[in-house]
């Protein structure tokens, strides 16, 4: 082979080695679900933010894996992603509809409601400061963010047979829900707070941590404050 | 043609007479070493993590003291001898010659033996009675720790790690369980550290306190507060997505505000306390509910397909 043709060779090789690389940092390590931006749609030092819960997520290629969804607030769309951004020093009016069935926690402590207003949030606009997931078909998820200590089980559909009746097709507009409200004020720092479902929902996989645990975008996200 | 050199000429006077290189060494060295020790020892000792927050935090900052002190004399020794060769011994541009054949020297092998057998010997007795006799080092010692405080009043503190927060259960106080964590000033604790899936590592920087997070295993560590203030708790086992965000505060206050926080919460979260497993050394998560196995069974339950699936491939 001659010297021209070695050196096109090598820089082809070096190129295609370049190419991978970058999509593979590109679409896979750097890669992250859209963020849902609710800082504009703030008003009177007050922002509404709109999530659901599905028992699966037909919108992806991982059909079986729970997911949470967010809603888009300019068109009201529901998207597949749990990053959100919100404003600083700002009360958060938070609305989970919870279209999941009952899972017990792994820790029943989860079942207390922590760092919201009032401590407590409202099930079907009833207060409650905390559910028994061990005695009762009652906790489907928890919208948990360690950071500024917020812990809220998410309400189930309270009978067997609504959970033999759970919506099949993602993103949920009907079937056997609950709906879950909740505030909390935002730090007057900006800042991201990671959050979380703490109950290990990931079904088909080790001690339920894998999966959709372990993957943003679906049980777990992040809240950027924007100062 | 030949000359015969001059009377004032250097070669005439012969090869310049040597400094004595290996007493210039050595005073340098034992100079810079005490400079050295007391620089370590006294200004820079103070200042080395963990600090003193804790019985277990202080032993840790003076065993790198002494580790620190007694390794300025070595690192000198190597920098000095560098610096000095560098400086004395360069070679000239033209020099190309080599240099006088070495055949070793006994003496100075068995003085090198010796002494870094001697120091490295003393390391390794210091090491091992610090950690086996002095307040157990904050380690992590296992279900049968090997040290144990003196006191009989001891504060009982379980640290409950799960994906991906810490939790903190207090038995003598009814067992509550709280994502704070509170220890009075002064007053022995002792961690007893577990987790309720995978490893996670409990990390109480300022407090010294270290100790790895099994389930199924109590891994109890031992420290007393010796300062007022807060600490950081780091989860130190890469466990899984939010690892990095597995982190809060603690704090020490003083033994009366601690009885007042600790009397407070166990009211507080009495309904909450009610929800909890017994107070156990360890947990087994499957253990849950006749619900959540019933709803098991019948292969009834949203989150994926219930809790432990039968069908899952992987069970705890």
């Amino acid at each position: 082979m001659s010297l021209p043709a070695r050196v096109t060779t090598l820089l082809i090789a070096f190129v295609a080695v370049v190419v991978v690389v970058t999509f593979v940092a590109v679409h896979f390590i750097l890669s992250s679900p859209p963020v849902e931006n609710y800082t504009p749609y703030a008003s009177g030092g007050q922002v509404n933010v709109v999530l659901q819960t599905d028992p699966q997520n037909t919108v992806t290629n991982k059909p079986d894996w729970v997911s949470y969804f967010i809603q888009d607030p300019r068109t009201k769309q529901w998207v597949h992603t749990t990053y959100f951004a919100v404003p600083a020093a700002t009360k958060v009016n938070v609305t989970i509809e919870g279209y999941d069935g009952c899972t017990p926690l792994r820790n029943p402590v989860w079942g207390q409601v922590t760092g919201t207003i009032g401590g407590v949030e409202y099930v079907n606009g009833q207060p409650v400061s905390e559910l028994n997931s061990w005695s009762g078909c009652n906790v489907q998820h928890t919208f948990t963010m360690a950071g500024l200590g917020i812990n809220v089980p998410i309400a189930s559909p309270p009978t067997l047979k609504e959970e033999n009746n759970l919506c099949g097709t993602s993103p949920c507009t009907s079937g056997p829900h609950q709906v879950v409200t909740f505030s909390f004020m935002t730090p007057a720092k900006g800042g991201t707070f990671r959050w979380q479902c703490i109950i290990p929902c990931g079904g088909g996989y080790l001690d339920g941590n894998g999966g959709p645990m372990s993957t943003p975008g679906y049980m777990s996200g992040q809240m950027e404050v924007q100062a | 043609m030949a000359t015969e050199a001059s009377p004032s000429s250097p070669e005439a006077q012969g090869p310049a007479a040597e400094p004595r290189h290996g007493l210039r060494l050595l005073i340098l060295w034992i100079v810079a070493s005490v400079i050295g020790c007391l620089l370590v020892y006294f200004v820079w000792g103070p200042h080395l993590p963990p600090g003193d927050m804790s019985s277990s935090a202080a032993n840790q900052q003076f065993d790198l003291t002494v580790l620190g002190t007694i390794a300025t004399p070595v690192f000198l020794g190597v920098v000095i001898y560098m610096g000095y060769a560098l400086t004395f011994w360069r070679a000239k541009d033209d020099d190309e010659t080599d240099g006088p054949p070495i055949h070793g020297n006994a003496k100075i092998q068995l003085t090198w033996i010796a002494t870094t057998t001697v120091v490295v010997l003393a390391l390794a007795v210091f090491g091992t009675v610090e950690l086996w006799t002095v307040q157990g080092a904050g380690a992590g010692e296992g279900p049968q720790p090997i040290w144990k405080p003196g006191s009989a009043s001891i504060l009982q503190v379980q640290v409950i790690g799960q994906q991906w927060a810490w939790t903190y259960r207090y038995p003598q106080f009814g067992g509550f369980e709280t994502a704070q964590l509170e220890l009075p000033l002064n007053e022995p604790v002792q961690f007893n550290v577990t987790s309720l899936d995978v490893i996670h590592s409990f990390w109480a920087y300022q407090l010294g306190v270290k100790a790895d997070a099994n389930p199924g295993v109590n891994n109890v560590a031992y420290t007393t507060p010796k300062h007022a203030g807060s600490f950081v708790v780091r989860c130190s086992e890469l466990c899984g997505l939010w690892h990095g965000a597995m982190f809060d505060y603690g704090k020490v206050v003083s033994p009366a505000a601690f009885q007042t926080w600790a009397q407070q919460t166990e009211t507080q979260l009495a309904s909450v306390t009610k929800m909890l497993p017994p107070y156990a050394a360890t947990y087994d998560p499957t253990d849950i509910a006749n619900l959540g196995k019933v709803l098991v069974q019948l292969g009834i339950g949203g989150a994926g397909g219930g809790y432990y699936n039968p069908n899952d491939p992987e069970q705890p």
